[in-house]
């Protein structure tokens, strides 16, 4: 049976960790250098610069730019996508004595909320899992929210780079000096174009890996130190709109089952979400992990599907689609987070690290909170006149990951997951015992698979999908253009795949792809087909990664422009 | 050489754009950029003042916001931008604009003055025009390339009939098209120097221009109604049954197309 | 209402869309052509076969520049007391609109697609936000200036006897710093894709990049340009110059003829204001069938060569 990861690409840590190249005075020296203006890296860029600013001596120590954000798209926020529903508690704690809640741009406190188990033609009404319970949280746009941590971290003091990628983790004698941001106007075969700009060696004391879903550098550094988990990391790929709509929706709702199938064998785990932004907007998502085994699983269309049922219609009809997108959310849980979340000069923040509660769909708070500790834990080695690069200088980072309620957290729910690998009445009964037993039963760790190990299937999934009429089933060409994605055509393809692979390796990449990069090409004989990519349409959710292939940073400012997601 | 370029902030182009219905203007907010030709316009100040010193300072009409976009340009090598900013001026059509923007020209005394030629809003298609006839100073549009030669400027002005070269003394106003260059990427170093570059807010009456003489109610053209674009009208279905091609050419011949 | 209209000549001949313009105005009021450069008086004339009663003419060696088209305009206006001034949009008709409405405080409107006069007053309408919604303008205080998009208006041929008026003006002094010092005329092999009233753009639909040469001949015959969708200019078909969409170029010739292309969002940007759009595609499933003006379902490699041979013999 064909996997695609016996197709992955040759791709180690090689590619991506280096020492620096430029000459030392073309060097750019900052402080300290924070990949990705996420929750995770401007909560830290914001706390850090609240230390830094009472204590003038130190941050005098981290020269003319203390703090750099590093941050991939065209501005904060523009890659950034997620439900959310936040625990709005380190948001709280990270602007104490500051700001409010009021402050700071959400959608409210949840309303109510409501679980529903899904048929084709019903929608029965369960009551919340303890896991699911929201209530004291709070409704964001992470973009929005991605903006608005933005300006708090330029006005602590941090300077924000957009459309700057990071491809290169610098490491020196063991150390971790800095990060390499990419070239930009290279042309399709990489030739220089005569706007070519190459990227710089931003040399850091201490670098801040808060990449997110996919964490580029962050999965080289953890081969490079030999940080990775016990359990390999999984994904889940998320495709959501947000649609205008004429009548409030009052609550948040979550699914299981429908359209999913819940026998084991077909792999299938997932539900989606609905929420209120404000009066007049909703969100509507599915995630589903991607160890699903049939060629024709594509998120897309099954969110499509989702749409047709009387539940949702009842919410979306009447209403104008304003915004698409799609990315992957981590799924390992504890198990696969690394074996230390610091090297020499290094500190792993956020879902990059692993930090998320799938039980819980819970993770932007996660991100902040590490991000608060990290600045501490570096703050407080700075203060004691240490070099950051020094081995342990960092351990109290990790101890403070220990010591906080998150961990706990998420060590109770550490086999949750991982546990629906069994289907989903297995896996539900197996997670209510989880649940009420604190995690303590069924002991010892569940193992976890590489999304890309799952074997393929085709079971003609693909003919359930509804149609796209391009008002309110809408195929991927046109969601691709509604998330702002504007990506120069001619320049290097950033994504790294074997392009001769059996064929329903190249179905399953074709369906799986929200964006619709990858088509089965030719026909090469003996059951192997090329693969067509379109790197151009690519919205970065990192699906590729977790099934044989290898997401990289393309040019900085490519990629989707969100807005509301 | 003293080169100001005129920048225009709109909303960027891939936000979901929408007219509001209330006041029928474009709905600005979400996030904005640069107008893509002024690009064009700031890569050409800044080959210039390579080529030969000087400075090149940004000068836009906008909202307080308008400085984030400015940003980008500052990144890639402008010295410094001027915005002039008031309440006011909102919804000032081209004679407001162009009065505002002659206003600030003037407090610069430039060599050149430069635009973009285009605006992906659709909103200034002519501005240029309209301030060098405030400005009392020649004016070259449509430039696809320009050169200096003593104290004149010469461009290549791109008409329906071919190319003209235009000959203008300094001081001049030029309106280039996106066929002069390819707009460089900022430097790292660039866009972390921006912010310490000097950005200058100007009121109206900073400029010596009465309110009565900007804004909406200045403005002498207005936006009456919004409407559904005129539908295409009917769909002609042709299946090919071997007189497809006649078919097409007997409607081109129709509809006068050829 | 007493329109002027602008009538721009270029060696020896009335432009189209003048003329057009001209048509317009004289169906809405009192109107006169306003003919200004060398031999304006000889090329006014021309203008009687067009419907024009009356037409200025200001005969001047002056170089096809705005400004002081400008000045002759803001004499004009005073001497006539024309309320509205109306201009075919080319790149020496907007800068002279803008000049002039900077010059008179007058309100321009632009890319005007029609004209009409209601409760007495004019009212423009212009397509805006990618064409995607048609908006009516109006215009407060005197003159009005408008710029009418280039093609919106026919010419009208009516013949009848026109009274040509010649007029002088002062030119201020800055309006002649700008001077004519060169021209050339690019040899080309057909027009740009920007400038093309006619295009035939191909798509993946093609097969393989031989077909080009069906559309090459296709737009030869009919005197327009070739374009091409993003996925072929990807696969090194044919060269990104001409690529129309989202990512490449937007265009709005008076004829599209889209061969082999689907119509995903990503190109329907870069072409759907055209005036006709049309389809030949072997996918009855095709997006561009939603939005095409004339949908031919079929073998594009069996139709486009025949097309170019009956334009061919409708031509020669």
């Amino acid at each position: 049976m064909a996997r695609p990861i016996d197709f992955a690409p040759a791709f180690g840590s090689i590619d991506a960790v280096g020492a620096p190249t430029d000459a030392r005075d073309e060097r750019i020296e900052v402080g300290v250098a924070i990949v990705g203006a996420g929750p995770g890296g401007l909560a830290c860029a914001i706390r850090l610069g609240q230390l830094l600013e009472e204590h003038p001596d130190v941050k005098e120590r981290l020269g003319e730019v203390p703090i750099a954000v590093l941050e991939k798209g065209k501005q904060p926020g523009s890659h950034l996508l997620s439900g959310a529903v936040v625990n709005p508690r380190p948001l709280r704690q990270l602007f104490k004595g500051r700001l409010t809640m009021a402050d700071i741009p959400t959608y409210g406190d949840v309303p109510g909320e409501a679980v529903y188990l899904m048929s084709r033609r019903s929608a029965v009404r369960i009551p919340p899992p303890p896991t699911m319970r929201n209530h004291g949280n709070v409704i964001v746009s992470i973009s929005v929210l991605g903006r608005f941590l933005a300006e708090q971290a330029e006005a602590s003091g941090a300077v924000v780079l957009s459309e700057t990628a990071a491809v290169k983790l610098l490491v020196e004698h063991g150390r971790v000096v800095g990060v390499r941001t990419g070239d930009r106007g290279r042309g399709r075969e990489g030739e220089q174009l005569s706007t070519f700009e190459p990227g710089s060696d931003v040399v850091a004391g201490l670098t801040v890996l808060a990449e997110g879903t996919q964490g580029y550098l962050t999965g080289a550094a953890m081969e490079g130190f030999g940080l990775q988990g016990e359990n390999p990391q999984i994904w889940a790929l998320g495709v959501k709109e947000v649609w205008r709509v004429p009548d409030p929706l009052r609550r948040i709702v979550h699914t299981m089952g429908w359209p999913l199938r819940k026998s084991a064998s077909y792999g299938e785990f997932g539900g989606s979400f609905i929420y209120p932004l404000g009066d007049e907007l909703v969100t509507v998502g599915f995630v589903a992990g991607l160890e699903a085994k049939d060629v024709e699983f594509s998120v897309h269309d099954v969110l499509q599907e989702f749409k047709t049922h009387r539940l949702i219609w009842k919410i979306l009809r009447g209403g104008e689609r304003v915004a698409w997108g799609a990315k992957t959310i981590t799924e390992g849980g504890f198990y696969s987070f690394p074996r230390r979340f610091n090297a020499p000069g290094l500190l792993l923040v956020g879902e990059g690290a692993g930090l998320v509660n799938v039980p819980r769909l819970k993770g932007v708070h996660y991100a902040i909170e590490s991000g608060r500790l990290a600045a501490e834990a570096a703050f407080r080695s700075l203060q004691r006149g240490e070099v950051p690069s020094r081995v342990g200088a960092l351990d109290a980072y990790d101890e403070s990951l220990r010591q906080s309620p998150m961990w706990n957290e998420l060590y109770e729910v550490r086999n949750m997951r991982q546990a629906f690998d069994r289907g989903f009445f297995v896996g539900g009964a197996l997670a209510s015992m989880m649940t009420v037993t604190k995690g303590r039963m069924p002991n010892g760790r569940f193992l976890t698979h590489p999304n890309s190990a799952a074997p393929l299937m085709k079971t003609g999934r693909a003919s359930r999908y509804p149609k796209p009429d391009g008002t309110y089933i809408f195929d991927k060409l046109s969601s691709v253009f509604a998330s702002g994605n504007r990506t120069r055509d001619d320049q290097p393809n950033h994504l790294k795949v074997t392009t001769r692979v059996r064929r329903p390796v190249a179905e399953a990449w074709e369906w799986m792809c929200p964006a619709h990069v990858y088509e089965v090409g030719r026909d090469l004989g003996n059951g192997m087909v090329s693969v067509e990519i379109t790197p151009s349409n690519c919205v970065q959710c990192g699906a590729i990664t977790a099934k044989g292939g290898r997401l990289t940073p393309p040019e900085g400012g490519s990629g989707p422009e969100y807005t509301l997601t | 050489m003293k080169i100001a370029v005129c920048v225009k902030h709109v909303p960027d182009a891939t936000v979901h754009k929408r007219i509001d219905p209330g006041t029928k203007r474009l709905v600005r907010s979400g996030e904005s950029a640069l107008n893509p030709t002024d690009l064009n316009a700031v890569e050409e100040a800044l080959r210039i003042k390579e080529a030969q010193g000087g400075e090149v300072v940004l000068v836009s009409l906008g909202p307080v916001k308008a400085i984030d976009s400015l940003r980008k340009a500052l990144a890639m090598g402008a010295d410094r931008a001027v915005v002039v900013s008031d309440e006011a001026a909102a919804g000032s059509d081209l004679l407001g604009t162009s009065r505002a923007l002659a206003a600030a020209l003037e407090r610069e005394a430039a060599d050149l003055v430069l635009f973009g030629q285009a605006s992906s809003d659709g909103d200034g298609a002519v501005l240029w025009a309209a301030v060098a006839d405030r400005l009392r100073r020649p004016v070259i549009s449509q430039v696809a390339s320009l050169t200096f030669e003593g104290g004149e400027v010469h461009g290549k002005r791109q008409t329906e009939h071919g190319y003209d070269v235009i000959s203008a003394p300094l001081p001049a106003v030029v309106a280039v098209s996106d066929a002069i260059n390819e707009p460089r990427y900022p430097s790292l170093k660039g866009i972390m120097g921006a912010k310490t570059k000097p950005q200058e807010t100007l009121s109206l009456a900073d400029l010596g221009v009465p309110p009565s003489e900007a804004g909406e109610a200045a403005a002498k053209t207005t936006v009456l109604e919004l409407g559904a674009p005129s539908s295409r009208g009917d769909q002609i279905r042709i299946e090919d049954d071997g007189s497809a091609a006649q078919k097409i050419l007997d409607l081109v011949l129709e509809r006068r197309l050829l | 209402m007493t329109f002027l209209v602008f009538l721009e000549h270029h060696a020896g001949g009335l432009e189209k869309g003048g003329l057009g313009v001209l048509a317009k105005a004289a169906s809405l009021g009192d109107s006169a052509g306003v003919v200004i450069g060398p031999a304006a008086r000889e090329v006014a004339t021309q203008a009687g076969a067009f419907g024009a009663s009356r037409v200025y003419a200001l005969e001047s060696e002056a170089p096809p520049l705005p400004q002081p088209r400008v000045d002759a305009f803001a004499t004009l206006v005073e001497k006539t007391g024309a309320d509205t001034v109306l201009f075919a949009a080319s790149v020496l008709a907007s800068d002279v609109a803008a000049g002039l409405a900077a010059r008179l405080d007058a309100g321009l409107n632009w890319d005007l697609t029609d004209l009409e006069i209601r409760d007495g007053e004019l009212v423009g309408k212009r397509p805006a936000l990618g064409d995607t919604v048609m908006v009516d303008v109006g215009w407060k205080g005197s003159p009005r200036l408008g710029l009418v998009r280039a093609g919106a208006f026919d010419p009208v041929e009516a013949s009848g006897s026109v009274e040509v008026e010649s007029f002088e003006s002062p030119i201020a002094e800055f309006s002649t710093l700008a001077t004519l010092i060169g021209h050339t005329v690019e040899a080309s092999t057909g027009p740009s894709i920007e400038d093309a009233d006619i295009i035939v753009a191909g798509g993946r639909g093609l097969g393989s990049p031989d077909a080009f040469s069906l559309l090459e001949e296709l737009a030869a015959a009919l005197g327009g340009a070739v374009a091409a969708t993003r996925a072929v200019v990807d696969a090194g078909w044919y060269p990104y110059s001409t690529q129309v969409g989202q990512t490449g170029k937007t265009v709005s010739p008076k004829l599209y003829i889209a061969c082999g292309i689907s119509g995903a969002i990503q190109h329907k940007v870069g072409m759907q204001g055209a005036g006709t759009i049309i389809a030949i595609n072997k996918d009855p499933n095709a997006p561009i069938f939603d939005f095409c003006d004339i949908g031919v379902m079929g073998d594009l490699h069996q139709i486009v060569p025949k097309l170019t041979e009956l334009v061919r013999s409708t031509r020669g």
